[in-house]
């Protein structure tokens, strides 16, 4: 489906007659296409960069990789104008009411995009400090393997979720439901929290007591 | 004989019971302290002019693997003037409580650094005039994740660990206490007004 009437106005050497012939333009389309088009091409991140991975989104953001073609140069800085949050970095838990409440701020629609190996799952930092995922806090959409990824990953992970949010529909109104802390301050059961924070990789070897 | 070692032989001298040890390592002259009588040595190296240790460049505690060890507080002394750096260590007893004076009123760079060793090791600075956690939150109930009996992922599950960090009072850490800006406070950002803990209401 093209958005793209034929005879655009402004295309080279179109006679006045034959412009004049299809204007007013209109197109027919889905409320769903043209929706979730006009959001996968204009998401605005709102950038929480506290490590290496952060670097690499810079790259990501600058005239190299260039991340205005997919229409997200604008960084936010303001949760509140922002639809997409990108987790850069790995997250003590000193950070985590500071992401939830970042991510509490932001209106709807909203994605999350959980950049690297820490912010994903807690890397290498298997320890009493840092978040095991940042899943455990933010509900997140697009995991970005890598350590860090390279801006290629990022972008590739940046397509996933333009692909993701193309395959959304307004008649589900349960994707945007908002994922709030409950009354025993977690906003996923504390099992599955263990679950999800299990060593995996060399940090099997590690016992908790020594 | 370099400036350390004068420094060491003078030491030794003027509080004889005092210093417990003399070492070199790697080139560094060591000087072990009793902590009854570390802090008046302390004062000592930095106000006596032959001395001159008019720069604290670290603080820090070691906590050796091996039970029977004592735990160090370690102080890194260097005279700007004389160019001459010396390392001062308070072997604590693990089994009795760990308290040390603090050199705060000495040197006002130890504020931050004393509050990280207690932080991290539990060792409590007496005099110290706001020893609270710093890297930590406050209501951090784990215990002291440097020591060498702290397992290495904490004592709570992990949902636990994620609960108390999802109840951390962010307005109450990012205060301008904490910021260490209170002086300042009247010129603030009207963003900031009520961030300030002596204004919170008591029951939060």
């Amino acid at each position: 489906m093209g958005l793209m009437p034929k005879g655009t106005p402004g295309q080279e050497g179109a006679p006045a007659a034959e412009i004049a012939a299809v204007s007013p333009n209109f197109l027919t389309t889905t409320l769903d296409f043209l929706t979730n088009w006009s959001r996968a091409n204009s998401l605005w991140p709102m950038p929480f960069g506290t490590a290496c991975c952060a670097i690499e989104f810079m790259a990501t953001a600058a005239s190299r990789f260039d991340l205005a073609r997919f229409g997200m140069e604008r960084m936010s800085f303001s949760p509140r104008q922002a639809d997409v949050l990108i987790c850069a970095g790995r997250l003590p838990f000193k950070l985590a009411p500071v992401i939830r409440r970042i991510w509490d701020q932001m209106p709807q629609p909203k994605w999350c995009i959980s950049m690297g190996a820490c912010a994903s799952s807690g890397g290498i930092f298997d320890n009493y400090a840092m978040v095991q995922g940042i899943d455990t806090i933010v509900p997140v959409d697009v995991y970005v393997p890598g350590c860090p990824p390279r801006p290629e990953g990022l972008i590739y992970g940046i397509m996933l979720l333009q692909k993701k949010i193309k395959g959304e529909t307004l008649a589900d109104s349960s994707l945007r439901v908002e994922h709030e802390v409950g009354p025993d301050g977690l906003f996923l059961p504390p099992e599955r929290i263990d679950e999800l924070s299990e060593p995996f990789g060399n940090s099997v070897h590690q016992t908790r007591s020594a | 004989m370099n400036g350390a070692d004068h420094s060491a032989e003078a030491l030794a001298r003027a509080f004889g019971s005092t210093v417990l040890g003399r070492a070199v390592s790697c080139g560094d002259r060591i000087v072990a302290l009793a902590c009854e009588g570390a802090h008046d040595a302390l004062a000592w190296l930095k106000d006596d002019p032959e001395q001159a240790f008019d720069y604290l460049t670290d603080l820090t505690a070691v906590d050796y693997r091996d039970p029977e060890q004592p735990l160090e507080v370690v102080y890194q002394l260097r005279s700007l003037r004389r160019k001459v750096d010396l390392r001062v260590k308070i072997p604590l007893d693990k089994r009795e409580t760990l308290e040390v004076d603090s050199v705060y009123d000495l040197w006002k760079g130890a504020d931050w650094l004393e509050r990280e060793v207690y932080d991290m090791f539990g060792v409590v600075f007496r005099g110290h005039p706001d020893l609270r956690r710093i890297l930590m939150w406050e209501n951090y109930a784990e215990g002291f994740p440097l020591r060498k009996d702290f397992p290495l992922r904490g004592h709570f599950s992990r949902a636990e660990q994620t609960r108390q960090a999802l109840g951390i009072d962010i307005e109450g850490h990012y205060s301008p206490e904490e910021l260490s800006l209170v002086e300042a406070f009247q010129g603030l950002h009207p963003d900031l007004e009520g961030r300030r803990k002596a204004d919170a209401p008591e029951d939060a």
